[in-house]
């Protein structure tokens, strides 16, 4: 392969990036500049949480279960064209499933204390399961009507997390989450390896990222897949679609089960990181938030889904330390205008309607652009 | 011109019927297209061209009558069905997929050649990759044959209506057709683009053997390319033969003209 591309971009003088191959065409790095600076980025998000402060490195952990759970919405959402307000009860499904099969028995709630080799992939398996059960339901209906109806779908969500007492612990009450011990070494302790003392948050963040990364890659692999193109297809025109030979049925139930799987490892691992888990969590706020990702982020991308989580994630803690320099805006019942909670809540509002309007390709659309600016640049056509 | 073959007809349609509540589309029309044969329908509008094609490919369903593609009764066959043993066609309002490429248009015709599983897509597994590019080879042959390489990795919906119109006949001929539906492919098209579509409709019978039942209402197009031409009216077949025999047939021109003008008419045809 390096042997004949070397001999290629020698003939090719003066075009060096020419594609030689489909292989190499359809490959996820199809630049060599774009698989060094993932290899780059991969590198200093390796090295980051050793010198980061505690509270940032739970912070950039939670940016990675909203990037999951984002990329596992926007296979539906953005690829299949299913807007679906559901996602938080999926999360949901796939906490409790965690915390259930991984937790402990304690104050009355049933605990199994499995390793995390078990309940990591059932986390993700019992939602797309419940997914799958409830496709042929979901998928008669679409746009508006699929968004109401998965709108339901947390609503009763919530209503049962609240009574299954021996499940969730009730409302208002709650339960701890699994515990992350995988092939019995904790990934939420402190751990001393070769000689170094590494924190617990540390290590989660490290077992996070790797799931993260292997989630991200599948992704990006299934949207360039027959799969992916058939989702695009049945959002672009659904009678065409068929008449090419793709089910509709079986492709939107496949959307959903998959978006549900990814939903349930986010949930999974949010519970982990939220510390206590409260049926109250999974409401319809959280789906908002992971609607908020993929539409800040750009609809039908895998980078933008990420680019959303890191944005969502990141945008609270931001408006949180730049308001109290802004005089007229306080914290919560410190007076003034505004507190941080409200005007989180505009700034949300107001960025969701101004992508939607200015830029519907999201963040990875600006992106692009300013990509394809200095691509040309100083030249601007 | 192309030898018909002497074999079975690839579809030969025997007394097909289709109402809507009172109003009848298609009243006891028959017809068969030879293997190789470019078959035109031709009527005025709501002759019944269109309710042909839609019960060939099974979006509806006639009440009477059969319909064999290859020895198989197709009537009652799911669309997806339908065309997964051979019959592409090309819709005359354009319904390409227009947030994708021209690439991923084609590669969608072939569908039904790419059988990996979920899985092996997760993994994008060495068979995926080995199903993706031969399947890939065959697409970018078509955008040769079709002349659109320049087009290639643009999303369709950017792209003008003449090269929109080409890519949906590759879509079609990317499923590998036995037989190929077209339904007004030169519709809204000016007189180069029309000259483009001609050359590629004959380059596909002559290249790739293909059978195309056509509907259009360019006259000079369908007198010039079909080796047979059906005429309907009102749902019902009125003349069928040649393009000369037809043009010369009184029904026809009746049906074209109207009673009193059929005696000018056949003066400047």
């Amino acid at each position: 392969m390096s042997n004949a591309t070397a001999s290629s971009h020698r003939t090719t003088r003066g075009r060096p990036q020419l594609f030689t191959s489909y292989a190499q065409e359809t490959a996820i790095f199809n630049t060599r500049v774009k698989r060094n600076w993932v290899l780059v980025g991969i590198l200093v998000m390796i090295v980051l949480p050793f010198f980061m402060q505690r509270d940032m490195v739970a912070l950039i952990t939670t940016v990675f279960i909203f990037a999951i759970g984002g990329i596992g919405l926007n296979l539906l959402t953005g690829y299949a064209g299913q807007v679906s307000l559901g996602q938080a009860f999926f999360l949901g499904v796939g906490a409790y499933t965690a915390a259930v099969l991984g937790g402990e028995s304690r104050s009355g709630v049933i605990g199994l204390g499995w390793d995390m080799a078990i309940w990591l992939p059932l986390a993700g398996l019992v939602p797309a399961l419940i997914a799958l059960v409830l496709a042929p339901l979901a998928m008669r209906v679409r746009g508006l009507y699929l968004a109401i109806l998965t709108l339901g779908l947390v609503f009763i969500g919530e209503h049962i997390f609240k009574e299954a007492k021996p499940i969730t612990g009730g409302a208002g009450v709650g339960r701890a989450p699994a515990d992350p011990v995988f092939l019995g070494f904790d990934l939420f302790a402190n751990q001393t390896i070769l000689g170094y003392r590494i924190d617990r948050f540390t290590i989660f963040y490290l077992a996070c990222f790797v799931i993260f990364v292997v989630m991200a890659f599948a992704a990006k692999n299934f949207a360039r897949s027959r799969f992916g193109r058939s989702f695009a297809a049945v959002r672009d025109r659904d009678i065409a679609a068929e008449v090419m030979g793709v089910s509709l049925l079986r492709t939107k139930t496949l959307a959903f089960v998959i978006s549900s799987f990814y939903a349930g490892i986010a949930g999974a691992l949010l519970s982990i990181v939220i510390g206590r888990i409260s049926p109250e969590t999974w409401n319809i706020f959280l789906s908002i938030d992971f609607l908020a990702v993929i539409f800040i982020g750009g609809l039908a991308t895998i980078s933008g889904s990420i680019m959303g989580a890191i944005f969502v994630v990141l945008l609270p803690k931001l408006v949180n330390a730049l308001t109290p320099l802004i005089p007229g805006f306080g914290g919560v019942g410190e007076g003034g205008i505004l507190n941080v909670f409200e005007l989180q809540s505009i700034i949300f509002g107001l960025l969701i309607i101004l992508f939607l309007i200015l830029e519907p390709r999201g963040l990875y659309g600006l992106w692009l652009r300013l990509r394809n600016y200095f691509k040309a640049w100083p030249f601007s056509y | 011109m192309v030898e018909l073959s002497a074999d079975a007809p690839v579809i030969s349609l025997d007394g097909i019927s289709l109402s809507f509540g009172g109003t009848q589309a298609v009243r006891d029309v028959s017809f068969s297209v030879n293997t190789g044969e470019l078959f035109a329908v031709i009527g005025p509008n709501g002759a019944g061209k269109t309710s042909i094609f839609n019960c060939i490919s099974g979006v509806y369903r006639p009440q009477k009558g059969s319909i064999k593609f290859l020895g198989e009764e197709i009537i009652g066959q799911s669309p997806e069905h339908i065309a997964r043993i051979g019959v592409a066609r090309m819709f005359q309002n354009i319904e390409l997929f227009d947030n994708l490429t021209v690439v991923d248009n084609l590669m969608l015709g072939r569908t039904q050649y790419l059988t990996y599983s979920v899985a092996s897509a997760l993994l994008y597994s060495r068979k995926a990759r080995r199903q993706e590019i031969a399947n890939r080879e065959i697409v970018e042959g078509l955008i040769d044959f079709l002349d659109i390489e320049a087009y290639r990795a643009f999303p369709v919906g950017m792209l003008p209506y003449g090269v929109k119109k080409r890519v949906e006949l590759g879509r079609a001929l990317a499923m590998d057709p036995k037989l190929l539906l077209l339904d007004e492919p030169v519709a809204g098209m000016n007189v180069e683009e029309t000259e483009d579509m001609a050359r590629f409709i004959l380059d596909v019978r002559a290249e790739m053997g293909i059978s195309m039942i056509l509907v259009e209402h360019d006259m000079g197009l369908v007198m010039d390319l079909a080796d047979r031409v059906l005429v309907l009216d009102f749902g019902e077949r009125i003349a069928l033969g040649t393009p000369a025999e037809v043009q010369r047939d009184p029904k026809v021109i009746r049906a074209y003209l109207g009673e009193d003008l059929s005696e000018a008419a056949k003066e400047t045809t």
